[in-house]
């Protein structure tokens, strides 16, 4: 099988690492070699941060670069316009409409661009959508972002939803499992 | 065994308890930390964060010496620091194994240079091995206390921050504990003072022939023929991108070894080849080896001494291949790094720019006080340095006195801060250091260090008392503040300013990230009452924006801590319930 390519990307302290975690756990469970690059340190500070998450029969790189994603995960509005270039033609972008202002448009220095769904809509990418912050919200807590559209992307591949949910299990703490399930269904089930 | 997902950090913990490490001590530095940290989880190896990179290699090697395999792992520019016993660690040779991890950090993802740490093998004269992937990882860590033992010498273990923090699959096995191996007393081995030194020496260069001579059969180095057109001589994370990028249109060389560094395997695969790519970030180590025993390749011409290579760099500049991407016309604005909301760091600086100083800052989280709208670090050198380049500031004109400090972490102070407060106090310079106490070694994510009262393991351990420690090298003004009052720490540092003595303020206040710190209810703000005046915003404040002309706070980021509170002239930003 060729090497497909899952990029997800978001702001420093939105749970992103969590997401692939899961996904790992997802990936080594189905038998595929499995890479899966982080980053850590200054970057994770509220900063722009990427995950890269590649899986086949063999993978070499640990980096994704512009082109190359199958899927990108985006936890907020702004990293998906920002991350767009790196999707493959013909991929998937699944977006989380939440909007964080970086701090260039905190101090007045930048503006928020209008918009940003629709821009990327028009460039024919095939985007989902989703207020996935109001949905965790809805399972019990702000933080299950991150699971919810971990659902999201769980519906659009071709592994079993119960892979998924083992992996869910396997990753979140057991306090918070019953939470987390809902999260995901509630991603899963996204339409 | 089923095989695990692993980054690579834990790969290099693995392979170092496979190899029967028994003594461990190491300093946090993006991107080393984890290995320590994962380490700690396993209980029959001793473990410590050290208060720094020197004494954490200078713990190993006593460890070491003493018959014990050992470890000590850190970042680039920790090498640096613990350069000197490293050096003449590679005189004295070990007892049982020493095996050192260094992780560079090309591109910077972390990291104040892009130094390249295969240099300090070849200048102190160590083997130095670099992993692919953390599978080597976990191989190269178990076979460098063999190597260590079998050449008398340290090892290093040199990771990249792409191998370092990606996650792929490892086996995992048994643990090979040899026990505590006899030490003998050799004053000519271990004693190194001239006489002797010179006898060692004679051993170092012995020893790099007959490694070098290893170096042309040891399996760490390999040949993959392929299709001859193309030759690649790589290592580390270089080898991933070439594989990907070229596949079976290139035949490869990798190197395990990269110091020393074989010749006879090189020019032999390269006579093969009809184009020779040396394929290496940073600097042109391996490429100038080959060029200096005349073996024809391409390296930095072609490619770059700056940032990290890739598949996509490497298919474009050998095969002129270049992949399509889309994009929008946005202009999307860039989103650095900040403090976190509720960061006590926060109000300090906003006190320091009321009082319009000059700033010698340091490393850490803190060092992001540089950034707008605060923008209250004006240097930032290396671990230490704040003290002491405040120090030569007021030393170069005693006018800078009143109107400059320093700002400091808690670790890095103990890491190398006392010894620069310790020349303010001896030398006499009027300078006021603020020590940034946040109970924790927070950029690296949170470390325990001598000032937390915690050891690497949780247990409870000797507080290094800070107040008592700066009295006791001699400075008599030793305050403390808590940086959530913007009064009182704007007070401290005003009156610290204006006095004729050296002082010292430390600002006090758990970082938000730990979990013991309760957070309060998420402010907001009264739109009634909110002006929009933008006040609040001049702390930079990510859970803070501005829509529809008021300020609104994001709930899922503030933790009430109250700082803007403190700004807001109309009393317009509120408690929540």
């Amino acid at each position: 099988m060729e090497t497909k390519s899952i990029m997800i990307v978001g702001v420093g302290g939105q749970g992103t690492l969590l997401s692939s975690r899961l996904l790992g756990a997802v990936l080594t469970a189905k038998g595929y070699d499995v890479k899966v690059s982080e980053v850590h340190g200054m970057s994770q500070r509220g900063g722009s941060v990427v995950t890269y998450v590649k899986y086949g029969d063999e993978v070499y790189s640990p980096i994704i670069e512009k082109g190359e994603a199958d899927y990108i995960l985006s936890f907020e509005q702004l990293e998906a316009a920002r991350w767009l270039p790196f999707l493959k033609k013909g991929g998937k972008l699944i977006v989380n409409t939440q909007q964080i202002d970086p701090m260039p448009v905190v101090i007045g220095a930048a503006e928020y661009p209008q918009g940003v769904i629709e821009a990327i809509g028009a460039t024919g990418a095939d985007i989902t959508s989703i207020d996935a912050l109001s949905l965790a919200v809805e399972a019990g807590s702000s933080k299950a972002v991150n699971v919810v559209l971990i659902g999201v992307l769980a519906s659009k591949t071709d592994i079993a939803y119960d892979t998924w949910v083992d992996a869910v299990k396997a990753t979140v703490p057991a306090k918070f499992l019953e939470l987390n399930l809902k999260a995901f269904d509630l991603g899963y089930n996204y339409k | 065994m089923a095989k695990e997902l692993r980054i690579g950090n834990d790969a290099v913990a693995r392979g170092l308890y496979e190899g029967g490490v028994r003594v461990v001590s190491s300093y946090p530095g993006t991107p080393s930390t984890e290995i320590t940290e994962f380490i700690s989880t396993y209980d029959d190896v001793y473990s410590e964060w050290a208060p720094n990179e020197k004494v954490a290699a200078e713990v190993a090697l006593g460890a070491a010496i003493a018959g014990a395999r050992a470890f000590c792992g850190m970042k680039h520019v920790g090498l640096n620091v613990a350069s000197e016993p490293v050096f003449t660690g590679s005189y004295t040779g070990v007892n049982a194994g020493w095996v050192i991890a260094v992780a560079d950090d090309p591109g910077m993802h972390s990291s104040q240079n892009e130094q390249d740490s295969r240099h300090y093998a070849k200048a102190a004269k160590v083997m130095m091995l670099e992993p692919s992937d953390s599978a080597e990882c976990l191989e190269f860590a178990k076979k460098g206390f063999e190597l260590s033992e079998q050449f008398d010498c340290p090892v290093i273990l040199r990771l990249t921050t792409r191998v370092a923090h990606s996650r792929s699959l490892v086996e995992i096995g048994d643990r090979n504990d040899i026990g505590v191996k006899e030490y003998v007393k050799n004053p000519q081995k271990y004693v190194m003072m001239p006489a002797m030194a010179r006898g060692r020496h004679v051993v170092v260069e012995q020893r790099l022939l007959d490694q070098a001579e290893w170096a042309e059969s040891c399996e760490l180095n390999r040949v993959e023929m392929n299709d001859t057109k193309i030759g690649v001589i790589t290592s580390g994370v270089c080898y991933q991108y070439a594989k990907e990028a070229l596949g079976k249109n290139a035949s490869y060389l990798k190197l395990g070894c990269v110091y020393p560094m074989p010749i006879d395997i090189i020019r032999d695969f390269a006579a093969k080849c009809d184009k020779v790519y040396v394929l290496e970030e940073l600097d042109p180590f391996i490429e100038e080896h080959c060029k200096a025993n005349g073996i024809d390749v391409i390296g930095k011409e072609a490619f770059t001494v700056q940032g990290e290579y890739s598949q996509s760099l490497i298919a474009k500049v050998i095969l002129g291949k270049e992949t399509e991407a889309i994009s929008t016309d946005l202009e999307i604005p860039g989103r650095p790094p900040v403090l976190c909301a509720g960061c006590p760091h926060r109000g300090l600086f906003y006190a320091l720019k009321k009082q319009n100083v000059t700033v010698s800052g340091d490393i850490g989280c803190y060092t992001l006080g540089a950034l707008a709208p605060l923008g209250m670090i004006d240097t930032c050198i290396c671990m230490g340095a704040s003290v002491s380049a405040l120090h030569g500031r007021n030393k170069a004109n005693p006018e800078n006195e009143k109107k400059s400090v320093a700002v400091i972490g808690d670790s890095t102070f103990i890491h190398s801060g006392v010894t620069g407060l310790i020349d303010i106090a001896y030398n006499a310079s009027n300078s006021t250091v603020i020590i940034l106490d946040n109970s924790i070694t927070g950029m690296t994510g949170h470390q325990q260090n001598p000032t937390t009262g915690k050891t690497i393991k949780g247990d409870p351990a000797t507080a290094v008392n800070l107040e008592a420690l700066a009295k006791a090298v001699g400075i008599d003004r030793v305050r403390v503040v808590d940086p959530y009052n913007l009064k009182e720490t704007e007070a401290a540092i005003k009156e610290e300013l204006a006095v004729e003595e050296p002082s010292v303020i430390i600002s006090r206040r758990p970082c938000t990230l730990l979990k013991y710190v309760k957070h309060e209810k998420p402010l907001k703000v009264n739109a009634d009452k909110c002006r929009g005046c933008k006040a609040c915003m001049k702390i930079g404040c990510p859970a803070i924006s501005f829509r529809d002309k008021k300020a609104v706070i994001d709930f899922t980021q503030c933790i009430g801590c109250g700082v803007c509170e403190q700004l807001c002239a109309f009393g317009a930003i509120e408690k929540g319930e």
